[in-house]
């Protein structure tokens, strides 16, 4: 049996997504900025794709832009509200310390180029408070940004409470919505954010396609500068067949979310408390309440992450451990240790997480496989020779 | 041989790919795991800084195309501690470091024995040129030279145990240099051309002494040359810029003309001892950390011994100490015995034991 359990890695496409992208990769070839009768295809297939993205974060399709994924989005909309707030004075950005690289590493470069940068603590559940956001704030704040779900752990941030208090300094919010759009509703409204940043393969659709969702008004340089594609906010040819796909998987998301939620929440659940029943020294990572229903991380006292993930894999089972690096290699996991988890659990956690295709039976597999590695593992784990 | 489970440690050289896919044709379940030793992305402190070295990569690629699973294991920790560590330490004592050996016996086939076992592996694979036998008559394993005497590494391999040698494999040891090459060649691996590296691995432009000096607590210190009368002849940078048979680098002219050479470091006095080359002859060495790997004499034996990788081994009489130390007494007398080095004691091809030079 081979189990796929980390879909917030990537997801597999969904049958629907998979036959718009073969179709509009046959069949729609046209650049849609052309004005022939090509170009009005492509683009009457960004506009569907539009929509449903805009349907599926109560957002108006003209406040939709295109980018190729996540981490796009999120360079666009910190580089884009500091770039275009610079003039105001305002040079202070604020993100949580739990945020993933693609928010992280922006801030280190513009830090790099002069601006201020804050990143708020985060205690043992991993969410961040508003009283921490309130005493970091200053009239020179000109970005709040704070994911709304976490990748690692999968904790809910309280994204509205966050957004009111950025507002009233008068500083832009931004939320990393990569891991919760399509999973558990997302409002742009309720949240009452300015920016909000999605990616379709976390949600079944194809790779290469997100969104940065811009909230009418805003003021943002452009991402790209090129040809006025995207209302001049992106340049750059769109990639119809893939953007085709993320209107799919955005519909087919809007569809079933909450029927699907409380399925793979169901399975989540079981998984978790299988795996604490019967592999004793485990421990849930992180609030346990407020999280998306797919994720759950789970340390395991004296064994090394690493080896029990190349183990489960030998095995026929992909997890993960949050964040891989380039080389390939675990790093400490810098969500756990923000947390002020002991340097040991930062390196013994696996990360759960499951979706569209995940079943029973999958996680019976997985269940009745950990015992035996971990205390396999753990046997050996005194020092040879 | 049936069918096991074997981890070989591919360090993305044709040697260890080789390896690797010397026991996938032979039918093995082969998992390829490559060892992140130090981090070699540069400047750049990031978040989780990691490296995409090319070796890396190279040997992911190989995995890829003999299609078995590849893992990156992350082990800057351990080989900092294990390794590294030592270097500057070996150094920083006036002795000449042979860490290729540390990692052999102490990381990889440890900590990575250890993770193969874990993985449900029986044994663990490296691309050495060196063979493992099991000697019959006293059910110890023997470790032997590989047949290619121009690329035998069994002098890296001497602190090998008898329970890491019973799980180790060598499968390009009974195959010459060329023949490794061709099989590269015909499997068609993308590493088949690529340069042999001669390097220590972390040394970055193999200059150890920068190296050294950087991790060295408080900075080298300045001392001072010396004849082996005692006399003063100049001032060096560092007792670890100067290893035991240096020549070059020393700019100081011997009064009669002749070439000065080092011959001794006294790491108490920062001293460098030099003299002429006559003076580097020694016939007799100690060893500590000695491993017995056929047996323990009893009383001396009469062995081929060598002192530095390209050695011509020399007839020596070779008698255990005790307590893990041992005592060699060379027919003729050798040059430049380097403390730190490795002294390993050959029987005909067979590595009888072998321990680090006092």
């Amino acid at each position: 049996m081979r189990v796929y359990f980390d879909y917030n890695a990537t997801t597999p496409l969904a049958p629907e997504v998979l036959d718009a992208v073969t179709r509009s990769s046959a069949d729609v070839f046209g650049n849609a900025s052309s004005i022939h009768r090509f170009g009005q295809q492509a683009k009457a297939t960004l506009d569907e794709a539009r929509s449903a993205v805009a349907t599926l974060v109560g957002g108006d399709p003209s406040e939709v832009v295109f980018t190729s994924g996540g981490t796009e989005a999120d360079n666009f909309a910190i580089r884009g509200a500091a770039e275009a707030l610079e003039p105001t004075g305002r040079r202070h950005l604020i993100a949580s310390a739990v945020e993933h690289e693609a928010v992280l590493n922006t801030f280190k470069a513009l830090a790099r180029r002069g601006w201020r940068t804050t990143l708020l603590p985060v205690g043992e559940s991993g969410v961040v408070s508003p009283v921490r956001l309130r005493e970091a704030i200053t009239t020179e704040t000109a970005l709040v940004s704070v994911m709304h779900a976490n990748n690692e752990i999968g904790t809910i941030q309280p994204i509205a409470a966050l957004a009111e208090i950025a507002h009233e300094h008068g500083a832009l919010m931004h939320t990393d919505a990569v891991q919760s759009a399509g999973k558990i509703p997302v409002d742009v409204r309720a949240l009452g954010v300015d920016l909000l940043a999605l990616s379709a393969h976390k949600f079944n659709g194809p790779k290469g396609a997100g969104v940065l969702w811009i909230k009418r008004g805003t003021r943002m340089q452009p991402a790209m500068t090129g040809g006025r594609h995207e209302r001049n906010r992106r340049a750059g040819t769109e990639n119809v067949p893939a953007i085709a796909g993320l209107g799919v998987a955005a519909r087919l998301a809007r569809g079933k979310l909450s029927a699907e939620g409380a399925r793979v929440a169901a399975l989540r659940d079981r998984l978790e408390t299988q795996i604490l029943a019967t592999v004793p020294g485990t421990a849930v990572n992180g609030a346990r309440d407020a999280r998306v229903p797919n994720t759950t991380n789970i340390s395991f006292d004296r064994v090394e992450a690493e080896s029990l993930l190349i183990a489960l894999d030998l095995e026929g089972v992909a997890v993960s451990t949050g964040s891989a690096c380039s080389s390939g290699t675990l790093e400490p996991s810098h969500v756990l240790k923000a947390m002020g988890l002991p340097a040991h659990r930062t390196q013994n956690s696996l990360r759960f997480s499951l979706g569209m295709f995940s079943t029973d039976a999958e996680v019976d597999f997985v269940v009745g496989l950990l015992p035996r590695l971990v205390e396999k593992l753990r046997g050996l784990s005194r020092k040879v020779g | 041989m049936s069918r096991m489970r074997i981890v070989v440690a591919m360090s993305g050289g044709v040697d260890s790919s080789v390896a690797a896919a010397l026991l996938r044709d032979e039918g093995h379940d082969v998992i390829g795991v490559s060892m992140q030793l130090y981090d070699q992305s540069e400047g750049q402190t990031s978040f989780g800084s990691c490296c995409s070295i090319d070796d890396l990569h190279d040997a992911r690629r190989v995995a890829a195309a003999i299609d078995i699973p590849h893992y990156i294991v992350n082990f800057e920790r351990q080989f900092d501690e294990q390794v590294v560590s030592n270097f500057v330490r070996e150094y920083a004592a006036g002795r000449t470091p042979l860490p290729c050996a540390h990692c052999n016996s102490d990381l990889k086939f440890a900590t990575l024995a250890d993770r193969a076992l874990g993985f449900g592996a029986a044994a663990v694979a490296t691309g050495h040129y060196a063979r493992v036998d099991c000697d019959a008559a006293s059910g110890r394993y023997l470790l032997k030279r590989g047949i290619d005497p121009a690329k035998d590494q069994s002098y890296f391999l001497f602190s090998l145990t008898q329970d890491q040698l019973a799980v180790a494999r060598f499968p390009v040891g009974g195959r010459p240099k060329d023949a490794v090459r061709d099989y590269a060649r015909a499997r068609r691996l993308p590493v088949a051309d690529k340069p042999d590296s001669q390097e220590i691995c972390f040394i970055p432009d193999n200059d150890y002494r920068s190296f050294v000096e950087k991790q060295l607590p408080g900075g080298p210190g300045d001392g001072t040359f010396v004849d082996e009368r005692g006399r003063v002849l100049g001032t060096h940078e560092g007792i670890h810029r100067f290893t035991v048979g240096q020549r070059k680098g020393l700019r100081l002219a011997s009064s009669t003309g002749t070439p000065m050479y080092v011959l001794a470091l006294r790491p108490a006095e920062q001293q460098v001892v030099v003299g002429p080359r006559t003076s580097l002859e020694q016939t007799r060495l100690t060893a500590s950390g000695v491993n017995w790997i056929a047996v323990e004499p009893a009383g001396s034996v009469q062995a081929h011994v060598q002192i530095r990788h390209r050695h011509q081994p020399a007839a020596a009489t070779v008698r255990s100490l005790g307590d893990a130390r041992a005592e060699v007494v060379f027919d003729v007398p050798q040059i430049a015995i380097t403390p730190g080095q490795a002294v390993v004691f050959y029987d005909g091809d067979v590595v009888v034991g072998g321990g680090w030079i006092d």
